[in-house]
């Protein structure tokens, strides 16, 4: 068993280019460029007028604040005392469960969702998750665990805790345990402490991202001003007193961490929309303004149908999943008017907004959200919805939109790249990717999150701190894949096995025109602002 | 006829059925597997009562920890408060006494309080008995009703009572004027056309 320590982070790469209006003069450059797309701003996708988002360039920009790499490099390399080592045996003791594991994980999703809680902590189905997540306090309290109820897990927290407080003690940072086959990832962020526990072949960063997300989940509930008070006052205070009945919201965010691409590429998908009616539905949402409202955000389902800004506000993406994980994860939002306070730590960890959230119709997926500075702005806000519906159900806007509802994705074939199964593409500057649905042998819940699990490994051997790859080619049994990032885009293409490398090649440059040609129905070209 | 506003807050502890009640009486409808609620939610419905229209604003509030420093929001400048408890949860019902405390001291004066046991379906696994809810609740002057969101017991009946024991026209007024912003804007504002 080897523990990897770091005495000294080095900070991952910022991007140079922050800020994410595209260049000017780049702009005009934009459908003269026949091989579009090697310089940001210019690839489709792009944004014309400005970017809706924060640093939407990189994955870099999402950890760049503050996160060192967790990179491996065995520099400062301890070996930990016994209990570091019961620790790593009690997890990582059945490794031949392994193969027992992906069909539990299935029958797992079967059940409701509360019944994962119910599992005992000992047995073989627990031990066997894939991934495990866990989140204490620093007097080391249980907070959250994704399986399993957290009262039982109170000394295995200790434990963990522990850990944590013998490698500090050392003016050292525990950052992971890699044994038996599983990684055992480490996030401290004051006053939580986050451990992951994943059996799958995700890279250290990339586990330590997921626990950011987790992190910034809890920080949205709560703000981390809060967060710092409560636990100054009373370090052993039980906070999940505070997060009770918000559980689920967590549990949803690993889900989609597994399956969601969009968090993977820190970027947001689009409902395809015809640009025409796609502008109507915006000076809609951007006629229907108040004085404290500082984000309108029309959503479909998992997908973004547009979004208006208060000019000079930007919306980090990560806020923007936040709030697609919070009102896709709560029935609750279905009737009637929600009004709720939430924090968007990436905005501000500070303060609260206050978001109205209410769906265009009972039965449809159509859901607005309105995010106001002002707590006693309720009725404002639910008139700025009343004059939006009015407003768009006079124009014929609003059936296009709920014919577009009806065909929320597109097949690969359209494409007409025979041996192309699965593509995702995402626009940097916009922070707007695009990608079919899945085709059929993907479709089982098992083979979406394997194909994921390719897409994360593409992910990271590209974005290797130390030894970034421009494109990678990777062969297998069941499928071959591509991945191509330029300043512009970033690219990760699914072929059939039987495909060739010239071919996949080829591919890029047809499938780069054919977004080209879609990218007004793909992505959301003219971002308003009030 | 005439219509009237009457602002209706539901408090009372996570998961006693706040909710359930409401969509019972707004939709008559009824999820078992409902979420707990975020925040708040607003929802309205009109009756008739006797020559008046009632107009009911409903604020649904959550009943999480987390959200508790926002009642205020919802109760100041309320007609009346429906406080919910679950019959097999003896904590909720001291979790009741808590609102009732916080309304005395903080809420509008005259505010017309309900209390609902909620869940009188599960009566086996009941853990406060009616007649000690009946005493307490005739102690502190409010209306008392055991209801079933679930196989709607009540539901109505609780929403009627309000409506009776809410001041004549005339006296009404009084709960309004207490510097409570979350409320409709005046309706001069409201007729104005959008842009």
């Amino acid at each position: 068993m080897a523990v990897y320590v770091h005495n000294k982070g080095i900070p991952w790469e910022v991007q140079q280019n922050g800020t994410l209006a595209p260049v000017d003069h780049l702009r005009n450059e934009r459908s003269e460029s026949p091989t579009p797309g090697l310089v940001v701003g210019t690839e489709p996708g792009a944004g014309q007028e400005s970017a809706m988002f924060v640093h939407a360039q990189s994955f870099e920009d999402l950890t760049a604040d503050s996160e060192p790499t967790t990179e491996p490099e065995p520099e400062g390399e301890t070996v930990l005392g016994e209990s570091a080592e019961e620790e790593a045996l009690c997890l990582g003791a059945e490794q031949e469960t392994q193969e027992e594991q992906q069909p539990e994980v299935e029958v797992e999703e079967e059940r409701p969702e509360n019944r994962s809680k119910e599992e005992d902590v000992c047995s073989e189905v627990w031990r066997s998750h894939r991934k495990h997540v866990f989140v204490l306090s620093e007097a080391g309290k249980p907070i959250y665990t994704r399986y399993g109820t957290e009262e039982a897990l109170s000394s295995t927290m200790g434990v963990m805790m522990a850990l944590v407080s013998v490698v500090e003690a050392d003016k050292n940072i525990i950052r992971s345990i890699h044994a038996d086959g599983y990684k055992v990832v480490f996030l401290r962020k004051t006053p939580l402490v986050l451990v992951g526990v994943s059996q799958t072949c995700q890279s250290d960063r990339e586990l330590t991202r997921e626990l950011q997300y987790i992190y910034y989940q809890i920080v949205s509930l709560l703000t981390l001003t809060q967060l710092n008070h409560i636990f100054q006052h009373k370090q052993n205070y039980d906070l999940r007193r505070l997060l009770a009945g918000s559980e689920h919201l967590t549990d949803n965010l690993l889900r989609l961490l597994d399956r969601d691409p969009g968090l993977l590429l820190s970027a947001v998908t689009c409902l395809p929309l015809a640009s025409s009616t796609r502008d109507l539905v915006s000076s809609s949402l951007q006629a229907a303004k108040a004085k404290s409202l500082v984000f309108s955000i029309l959503l479909a389902g998992d997908r973004l149908v547009t979004l208006v800004r208060k000019k000079d506000q930007y919306l980090h993406h990560m806020d923007l999943h936040l709030l697609f994980n919070l009102v896709g994860s709560s029935s609750s939002f279905r009737e009637g008017e929600g009004w709720t306070p939430i924090c968007l730590p990436k905005f501000n960890t500070a303060g609260f907004f206050h978001a109205h959230i209410s769906y265009l119709e009972p039965a449809s997926d159509l859901c607005l959200i309105l995010v106001s500075t002002d707590r006693e702005d309720f009725f404002n806000l639910s008139d700025c919805k009343r004059r939006f519906l009015e407003r768009l159900s006079r124009r014929t806007a609003y059936q296009s939109l709920k014919e577009a509802l009806k065909c929320p994705s597109y097949s690969v074939t359209q494409v007409g790249i025979p041996e192309l199964r699965h593509f995702l593409y995402k626009s940097k500057s916009s922070g707007l990717y695009t990608s079919p649905e899945l085709p059929l042998p993907y479709q089982s819940l098992e083979e979406q999150e394997r194909l994921m699990g390719l897409y994360q490994y593409l992910h990271s051997r590209l974005h290797q701190p130390t030894r970034p790859l421009r494109s990678i080619y990777r062969c297998g049994e069941t499928e071959n894949l591509l991945a191509w990032v330029t300043s512009g885009f970033e690219l990760y293409l699914c072929f059939s096995p039987l495909g060739t490398k010239a071919m996949a090649v080829a591919a890029v440059n047809k499938l780069l025109k054919w977004i080209r040609r879609e990218e007004d129905r793909l992505f959301i070209l003219s971002p308003m602002t009030y | 006829m005439t219509l009237r506003e009457l602002k209706v807050c539901l408090l009372g502890d996570t998961g006693v059925g706040k909710s359930s009640i409401v969509w019972r009486f707004v939709e008559d409808n009824f999820d078992p597997n409902i979420n707990p609620t975020i925040g708040a939610s607003f929802m309205t419905k009109t009756v008739q009562y006797q020559n008046e229209l009632h107009k009911f604003l409903i604020w649904d509030t959550a009943g999480q920890e987390r959200f508790r420093a926002l009642a205020p929001m919802y109760y100041r400048g309320s007609a009346a408060a429906i406080i919910v408890y679950d019959i097999t949860k003896e904590d909720s019902f001291q979790t009741l006494k808590n609102w009732v405390k916080e309304l005395r001291q903080h809420g509008p004066p005259n505010i017309v309080v309900a209390i609902a046991g909620n869940k009188c379906d599960l009566s086996d696994a009941r853990e406060v008995s009616e007649k000690d809810a009946k005493d307490y609740a005739d102690s502190i002057h409010a209306i008392f009703v055991e209801t079933s969101a679930k196989n709607a017991i009540n539901i109505n009946e609780v929403f009627i009572e309000i409506s009776q024991r809410i001041p004549v026209l005339d006296a009404g007024g009084g709960a309004a004027g207490n510097g409570f912003k979350l409320r409709r804007r005046p309706s001069e504002t409201r007729t104005r056309t959008c842009c």
